[in-house]
């Protein structure tokens, strides 16, 4: 009989990483479909932002309220996932709390203390997750994009949780032998007396029970995060990593344009010649900006995958704030939502992206949302793992401009006075210094 | 007054074979416009009294391309970078300074891929600097104890990190710096930035100025401090708009400065 759970156990675990494993070769793959960057510059400074910012959750606390709980259920999540470790040991080999094999009694008691008084920690930050969700209504849980499967989503994570803390603790509350021991059980031994009328093997049918369902619900929930927003747990290190280092204001030079711009300014170039040799080399791009989630460079869509949902940019958005159609976490998820569409149409069609008809531009966000970007990098600021959805709000700009020549009538007078007198408004640059004398 | 001002430009300096100690980028809204124009005579007066040994670019400065590059517009921003680079590299122009955020911000960040290094500061910084080299003596004068609060430039703090500088200036005229609630690093665009300044706004239930203007009306400032053409204009259409006009004025560091002294 025994042998029949373990290799249930092992089936169900291999079952579990394996899926998940799968859907991490597909995120792969989908991110890669982006630009290639060079990001290999800087070591220190990215592991440095990395362990600050991700492992250290420096921007996060930011906001003081949402900023404790989260580190709260953060450490919570990292040390009880520990005790995983001694639950796949015991389903493998058929042994029973393998820890205690290993380790005096007390500091079994300690690490398992330690455990549950973070489960019930996390079990309590979760519930104020949830109030503040659906409760107090924060704003920026009810905006427009946070509707249906995003809504959703939100909660099931924090349901996941409520319940497997619940199944952690149950599971050490009925646990006879645990409870006899008395060393550890500093939140069980309070659940324990709920269950005192049940008979010994009704107690060994629940433990077994939450045990079963617990390590069930853990990788559940591990699958479940490919579907969901809740990614951030894994991508938020690499995406910090990988995050933006120089200061917020300098947007990348277009590296294609700087090209044809020394073409033109360079007197030397025969502007008649044939293309020259060097042209297979570097190929001019097939188009400038971007339309497409293929046109963003893979960090973009590193960043679409890493974003919560959480909000903060969006409720620190000026033109948000004022009830323009721009929110910066939809450019993000409109990004992420694309990014899957174009994956799933790649699986269907033997590996070849086949045109849908559809882009990220248009069909995803509109020219109102971009173009009612101020650039202030409110929201770059605001995110608590480092994206930055106003790179990808002006490479959506340059495509509107460069390749379509549909920035709105003022901007193209704008622009066509930068180009005719040197300045924005259509004074005469041989004017430029009458200040002096007025 | 304003025949006193002495504003050389590079191609006098070639001519007489010097170099200024600093480049002043005026900037185009400081160049045309009727409000900053006053921001780049106080700047002038102020440079003019630290006899602080500069030039300006006069006829031969061009738009840095900012709004262009931020409208989308990669070509015409790099075409305006390419030519502003090599007259000033022609100059061989080492430092910058200019009250522009925006032009402080594409100079110093976005040029120097294109080939344009300099050392470039903000005209907060640059004052900050005279300050502290006794170059320049600040004075309250009728400021003095005034409530006055800082506006943060977008293109200054957070592009930048620069918060500091301007906020130990207003300090110096022993006035009162208050703080909006959002404020550095959480302070609010004025709703100019990213070429809007060029543009109406999209559909929405409120303009951008006119809410952070209410921001610095909650504190009850008798001055909000600018440090950006745009950002003064913005934030006096606030004031406007709020019909406010009457207690609150908008002004830029470099006036509260050189107006302290009456210069």
């Amino acid at each position: 009989m025994e042998y029949i759970y373990k290799i249930l156990f092992a089936v169900i675990l291999i079952l579990g990483v394996g899926y998940f494993a799968k859907n991490v070769k597909k995120l792969v793959r989908n991110i890669k479909l982006g630009q290639d960057v060079d990001v290999s510059d800087n070591k220190s400074q990215r592991w440095k932002n990395m362990s600050m910012i991700a492992l250290g959750q420096s921007k996060i606390v930011r906001r003081p309220i949402s900023g404790v709980l989260h580190v709260i259920v953060y450490i919570g999540f990292i040390i009880i996932n520990i005790e995983v470790l001694e639950i796949i040991i015991d389903g493998l080999v058929g042994t029973h709390r393998v820890g205690l094999k290993f380790l005096p009694t007390s500091v079994y008691g300690f690490l398992i203390g330690t455990f549950e008084i973070l489960a019930c920690l996390v079990f309590v930050s979760v519930i104020i997750f949830w109030i503040r969700r659906n409760i107090i209504k924060l704003a920026r849980f009810w905006k427009s994009e946070m509707t249906s499967w995003p809504k959703n989503d939100g909660n099931f994570i924090l349901y996941f949780e409520m319940v497997l803390m619940t199944l952690f603790l149950v599971m050490n509350a009925t646990d006879v032998h645990f409870q006899t021991l008395n060393s550890g059980n500093i939140i069980s031994q309070f659940i324990s007396p709920w269950f005192s009328g049940l008979s010994e093997g009704t107690l060994h049918i629940i433990e077994r029970g939450a045990w079963w369902i617990h390590i069930v619900g853990i990788l559940t929930f591990l699958n479940y995060l490919y579907y969901s927003k809740h990614l951030h747990i894994l991508l938020a290190f690499p995406n910090t990593y990988y995050g933006k280092l120089e200061p917020k204001g300098q947007i990348n030079n277009l590296e294609a344009v700087t090209k044809e711009v020394q073409m033109m300014m360079d007197p030397n170039i025969d502007p008649f010649a044939a293309p020259a040799e060097e042209a297979g080399e570097e190929e001019i791009p097939a188009k400038f900006g971007a339309s497409d989630v293929q046109d963003l460079n893979w960090v973009q869509l590193l960043n679409a995958y890493t974003c919560t949902e959480c909000g903060r940019c969006t409720s620190e958005c000026p033109a948000n704030q004022t009830g323009k159609k721009l929110s910066p976490r939809k450019v993000m998820m409109d990004t992420r939502d694309r990014l899957e569409e174009v994956g799933k149409n790649i699986d269907a069609n033997n590996g070849e992206f086949k045109d849908d008809g559809k882009q990220l531009l248009d069909d995803y966000i509109t020219k109102e949302e971009l173009w009612a970007c101020t650039s202030c990098n409110a929201c770059v600021e605001a995110c608590p793992v480092s994206i930055d959805p106003l790179s990808i709000i002006l490479e959506m700009r340059r495509y509107l401009v460069m390749e379509q020549s549909a920035a709105p009538v003022e901007l193209n007078n704008m622009m066509t006075n930068i180009e005719n007198n040197g300045a924005p408004w259509p004074y005469n640059q041989m004017d430029r210094l009458n200040w002096k004398n007025e | 007054m304003s025949e006193l001002l002495k504003v050389p430009t590079m191609a006098e300096f070639m001519a007489q074979g010097k170099q200024p100690e600093v480049l002043f980028w005026v900037g185009c809204a400081g160049s045309f416009d009727d409000r900053a124009k006053k921001i780049t005579k106080a700047f002038v007066k102020l440079l003019n009294k630290a006899n602080v040994e500069f030039a300006v670019l006069g006829t031969e400065e061009s738009c840095t391309g900012d709004p262009a590059k931020r409208a989308g517009n990669e070509f015409l921003f790099q075409m305006q970078a390419v030519t502003n680079i090599e007259v000033l590299n022609a100059y061989e122009v080492k430092k910058i300074v200019t009250a522009c955020p925006h032009c402080f911000n594409t100079i110093k960040n976005e040029y120097p891929e294109l080939g344009g290094k300099y050392e470039v500061m903000h005209h907060t910084q640059f004052l900050k600097t005279l300050l502290d080299e006794r170059r320049l003596a600040i004075e309250g004068g009728k400021f003095k104890g005034k409530r006055i609060t800082f506006h943060d430039p977008c293109y200054l703090g957070r592009a930048n990190n620069v918060y500091e500088a301007p906020r130990q200036l207003i300090q110096k005229l022993e006035a009162e710096l208050v703080e909006m609630k959002n404020c550095k690093r959480n302070g609010l665009c004025c709703g100019a930035g990213g070429a809007q300044m060029f543009k109406d706004a999209e559909k929405g239930d409120k303009e951008i100025n006119v809410e952070r203007t209410e921001q610095a009306l909650n504190i009850k400032p008798e001055i909000i401090a600018a440090g950006c053409p745009f950002c003064n204009t913005m934030m006096t259409d606030g004031v406007k708009a709020k019909e406010k006009e009457a207690d609150v004025e908008v002004m830029d560091i470099a006036e509260l400065i050189a107006n302290a002294q009456d210069l």
